[in-house]
């Protein structure tokens, strides 16, 4: 497809990814190669530093940066982590690299290991990647057998272990404190920062977490240099990001874009535009961190600053496409409560806040909201993102914030006028039959479970609408077109 | 050292110092929750999980809100504590706390003591704003000492903190997730389905009433109030150092004299001391260590007082059963003396007398209620009550312990001497055994009593005493974590002790989870210690055997220590529990 440059996923599905022979021909172990024998750690942490590359996670941390931080410490043990812990809802980009090429994330772990003086790197991925695993799992024997692994790697003083760790599919422990007490076998919770695992990390020793798609980008600097990786992308966020488009969108899946491709070029060029000609509304980035980005910043540039600055964040790429007929009352609603699901219950703002924003927009989509509901809203969303403990707390009201600030208008539609236009929320719609329409059948009337439509046959039947409860069983039922749902 | 900046002021603090202790230095005051320092045992709860001690910092340009429980300081560092914005922030979520906490601080146990309510009356929250679904959960009342009620949880983790890492018990820890999110024992079972002691640390821990003692104030009420029962009571050496608080009178007061003249108030028909036994368990168990160390068998010999701590033998070290001192508590002991001699004595039948105890400790209530302490349907000890729920009593009755005129112990349970009273601090026992212990191995008055190498709040203490050329070895432990050390080198034969004390409670007695409520303030504890010693100074008599009333129970009752009478009355054996 036009405007994409693959380096995340250079190789899937060009090779058989449990074949080393195969990655070795597209230069794989290349970068290991000359980061042990042509470079000192500290040649290739400054190369990681000066390419600018970003944590492809979420937060956007510089990954050289991170490296440093944990090379600098003197220290008996360290570790190297991959968290892949993938769980954003839509998001598959760190299952498509590790299923189709999970020699690139065993190599930059090893060069990760190199740099900061770590032996020891550890894979925590979630237990419902089954073909995720096994690749890894056979990747992994596959480098022990040909040295690139182990002890003393292709000859050289340098050894390094790779394991792997399963995770029971919290969402949290995605967070990488969180994933550090899973790992150690404790609840996985996440802890205090300062101090930061590249201080005291796993087992209290310093320790880098990155993300698939982070290590994925490695060996390609190392290998094609600093300007090949600073000549694609944007001078703050250089490089490629992969999305996984979803939604109503013609073309989903996953797709690499240079940092700075516009959300124009995104949806409309690559994505084929919305599905069945309707109204593009928003696209929700980021996931239940992010938010959603408007017709208005459809030009706007994709980067960290860029997304942060109009009330969204990158995330670890999913990329929802919503229409006309997507409430977004009700997407900051479902959004809520996936945080609330997977919230840890640790700190009070994430464990007690989010359940009382939750129920205040529960109010709003069913008929409750006041102007109250609204301010009561911006004041816990304000209070939970400042005081939460971790980055899920903090970034669990942007959904709210990010909809109510660019959709306002729905909010007050639900609050002041009783009214969804995008007739998502069942509990303000009301069905009325139109008589000139009805023939009398009483097929509506048998299947109605609340018993609340009356008529004589063959006249114009009646919704009670005190009585109704707003199923649709109806609607659907009706041979006639005769109710309408308004 | 670090220089930092709060709300203006300069202040110069360690390294590895938090905020909050840079802000105390200055006397700036951040309100704070879920923290809990234990300095005196080395024990913090930094969970940083309630946020009601958020504080601006400005960390070289980035700004954010941070817990100043949990932040260190960094060099540089500007921390504003009271802005318009943090305080909007503390307030939101201490209304997020109260929309999830039972409006029940009328009825509830802890009222007044509860650090939640202090909270919201500080920040002047008069009414909860936020409102929505509550927690509810079933109360665990199925011990006979703690009672569990999770609607009060607020997640501050402190009674994990004590009871995983201080007690090293681990029955308590974070269960369920979100909204749902507690602090509970495994899979939710209820407390005598786990592995807990009972030593009430949780209880004292927890800042609201979602742990509390199992209260049994009506039903001595009850017991009083029946003219049929001869009701007596007994009173362990660490209430009379605690009980004062609660009433308003200085840490460290000693309060025998007001507590004595108090219970008579109450309607008891006789006011006994716990003390008075404890000089009894030294006669036994004095006797038992001679015997043991005589045929060097079976070393180290433990104590027995502390139930909490033989929970702790019976479900984590049952290979270590047969080497604890086989002497009951002092608690069983009084009771088991007080229906035999006493009860004869006064022509009463044992089942027409009520033994109460007032005790600084949760473990005592399970005690009294074990197997072994039931014969023929007559319990030893029948009711246990906790220094608060006594001074809960008084107050209901409209006894102002402060106000009261010393009054002394009834005869004949009621006489001790100083080697009794110490057996509220750590190490009492070990040296109120000694005293004796000597002067009957060497048939010498013992000059100086005072062994205060076993004294302090320390968590392990080591002694070797020379007894006449014999060297005996003896260790002092308080605090699980630090039993557990030793007794793990006991297993491995790598302890070279002939005698330990060990008590469940950092400190011992003197900080059992039945005492008044410190709040984290451990100095509190020092003077409770303070005390406790200079009652032993202030005694005429120091060592148990010089008792009068003890030789009098012997030369009438008892015959000797080890006898047939005593093995049958005074001793008891132990239990591998399941875990």
């Amino acid at each position: 497809m036009a405007q994409q440059i693959r380096i995340a996923l250079r190789n899937c599905g060009k090779l058989d990814p449990e074949k080393i022979e195969q990655y070795i021909a597209q230069s794989g172990y290349l970068a290991l190669e000359k980061a042990l024998f042509d470079n000192k750690p500290e040649d290739i942490l400054k190369l990681i530093i000066d390419s600018g590359l970003r944590g492809r996670g979420g937060g956007g941390f510089p990954t050289g940066i991170k490296w440093q931080a944990a090379a600098k410490q003197k220290s008996d043990e360290k570790f190297v982590i991959c968290n892949a812990d993938e769980g954003d809802p839509g998001a598959f980009m760190d299952r498509a690299v590790l299923e189709g090429d999970p020699h690139s994330v065993l190599e930059a772990m090893t060069i990760a290991g190199y740099c900061i003086g770590a032996n020891k790197g550890i894979i925590y991925i979630r237990a419902e990647y089954p073909l995720a695993i096994e690749r890894l799992n056979v990747a992994i024997d596959q480098a022990y057998k040909m040295g690139f692994l182990g002890k003393n790697i292709m000859g050289t003083a340098f050894s390094f272990d790779i394991s792997i760790k399963l995770g029971a599919g919290a969402f949290v422990c995605g967070e990488e404190t969180a994933l550090i007490k899973s790992i150690e076998g404790k609840r996985g919770e996440p802890i205090v920062k300062p101090p930061f695992p590249a201080e005291k990390g796993l087992w209290m020793k310093p320790t880098i977490v990155n993300n698939v798609e982070t290590y994925a980008s490695v060996c390609p600097i190392i290998v094609n240099g600093l300007e090949w990786f600073r000549g694609v992308g944007t001078e703050k966020s250089p490089g490629t990001k992969v999305f996984a488009l979803a939604g109503k969108i013609n073309n989903v899946g996953l797709v690499e874009v240079p940092m700075g491709s516009t959300l124009r070029e995104v949806v409309y060029e690559i994505g084929g535009g919305i599905k069945d000609g309707k109204e593009f509304k928003a696209v929700q980035t980021g996931g239940p961190s992010g938010g959603c980005i408007t017709k208005e910043s459809l030009d706007t540039p994709i980067t960290y600053e860029n997304l942060i600055q109009i009330g969204s964040m990158m995330g670890s790429g999913g990329m929802i496409v919503l229409d006309e007929d997507d409430c977004m009352v009700n997407i900051a609603k479902f959004y809520l409560e996936f945080t609330l699901d997977e919230s840890c219950g640790k700190c009070t703002p994430c464990r007690v806040g989010n359940t009382r924003m939750f129920e205040l927009l529960e109010d709003i989509t069913e008929g409750r909201g006041t102007q109250l509901t609204i301010t009561k809203l911006e004041t816990l969303a304000n209070t939970i993102k400042k005081a939460s403990l971790c980055g899920l707390g903090q970034t669990a009201p942007n959904p709210v914030l990010s909809t109510m600030k660019y959709f306002k208008h729905e909010y007050e539609e639900h609050i002041n006028n009783k009214k969804c236009r995008a007739k998502v929320c069942r509990e303000l719609l009301t069905f009325e039959i139109v008589a000139d329409k009805c023939v009398g059948c009483s097929l509506c009337a048998r299947n109605c479970p609340v018993f609340c439509i009356h008529g004589e046959p063959k006249t114009p039947f009646v919704i009670d609408q005190k009585a109704c409860i707003k199923c649709g069983s109806c609607v659907e039922k009706c041979n006639f077109d005769a109710i309408t749902v308004s | 050292m670090s220089r930092i900046t709060i709300n203006d002021i300069q202040v110069e603090v360690f390294k590895d110092a938090t905020i909050l202790d840079a802000a105390k230095e200055v006397g700036i005051y951040i309100p704070t929750l879920c923290h809990l320092d234990l300095e005196q045992f080395n024990i913090e709860n930094k969970a940083g999980s309630c946020r009601i001690c958020m504080v601006d910092v400005d960390t070289n340009g980035r700004k954010k809100m941070m817990p100043a429980c949990c932040t260190p300081v960094e060099e540089g560092m500007v921390v504003k504590t009271n802005t318009p914005e943090v305080v909007e922030v503390r307030r939101t979520v201490l209304q997020l706390l109260l929309s999830d906490h039972p409006f029940e601080c009328l009825t509830c146990p802890k009222s007044l003591d509860c650090e939640l309510q202090a909270l919201a009356k500080k920040f002047g929250i008069y009414e909860v704003t936020c409102t929505g679904k509550m927690s509810t959960y079933e109360i665990d009342h199925s011990s006979k000492s703690i009672k569990r009620d999770l609607s009060k949880c607020i997640m501050c983790r402190r009674c994990e903190t004590v009871c995983t890492t201080m007690q090293t018990v681990g029955v308590l820890s974070g269960f369920g997730r979100g909204f749902k999110a507690v602090v509970a024992p495994p899979e939710m079972e209820p407390l005598t389905e786990s592995v807990c002691v009972f030593c009430g640390q949780c209880v004292n821990a927890c800042p609201t009433a979602a742990l509390t003692e199992i209260n049994y104030i009506s039903d001595v009420w009850k017991a009083i109030n029946n003219p049929n029962k001869k009701v007596i009571v007994q009173t362990a050496p660490a209430v009379r150092v605690g009980i004062g608080e609660e009433f308003g009178l200085p840490a460290g007061t000693e309060a025998t004299g007001m507590l004595t003249a108090g219970l008579r108030r109450l309607g008891f028909d006789a006011v006994f001391d716990t003390n008075f036994s404890a000089d009894l368990t030294i006669m036994e168990e004095a006797h038992e260590l001679i015997e043991r160390v005589k045929k060097n068998e079976n070393l180290p010999i433990l104590t027995s007082c502390c139930p909490g701590w033989i929970n702790f033998l019976e479900f984590q070290f049952p290979e270590l059963l047969n080497i604890p001192s086989t002497c009951k508590s002092p608690q069983q002991m009084f009771g088991a003396i007080a229906k035999s001699y006493y009860a004869e004595k006064i022509g009463v039948k044992p089942e027409d007398m009520v033994v109460v105890s007032i005790m600084p400790c949760l473990a005592k209530k399970y005690e009294a209620s074990r197997e072994e302490f039931i014969k023929d349907g007559i319990t030893d000890v029948d009711y246990v009550l906790t220094t608060r729920e006594l001074a809960q009593m008084l107050k209901e009755a409209g006894i102002n312990l402060d106000k009261l005129k010393d009054e002394e112990y009834d005869n004949p349970l009621g006489e001790s001497s100083g080697a009794a009273v110490i057996f509220g601090a750590s190490g009492g026992v070990l040296e109120a055994a000694l005293r004796t212990a000597y002067e009957w191995i060497t048939k010498k008055t013992l000059g100086n009593v005072n062994f205060k190498d076993v004294r302090g709040m320390e968590g392990v203490k080591e002694a070797t005493v020379d007894i006449d050329g014999l060297k005996v070895n003896v260790a002092v432990t308080s605090g699980l974590g630090n039993a557990r050390k030793i007794l793990t080198k006991i297993k491995k034969g790598e302890a070279n002790y002939h005698a330990i004390e060990i008590m469940a409670c950092p400190g011992g007695c003197l900080n059992g989870g039945g005492q008044p409520y410190i709040h984290g303030d451990t100095s509190i504890l020092d003077k409770r210690l303070k005390a406790i010693y200079s009652i032993d100074e202030s005694k005429v008599i120091r060592k148990s055997h010089e008792n009068p009333y003890i030789k009098k129970l012997y030369d009438e009752f008892l015959i000797e220590p080890g006898s047939h009478k005593s093995h049958d009355l005074l001793h008891t054996q132990y239990f591998k529990k399941n875990k």
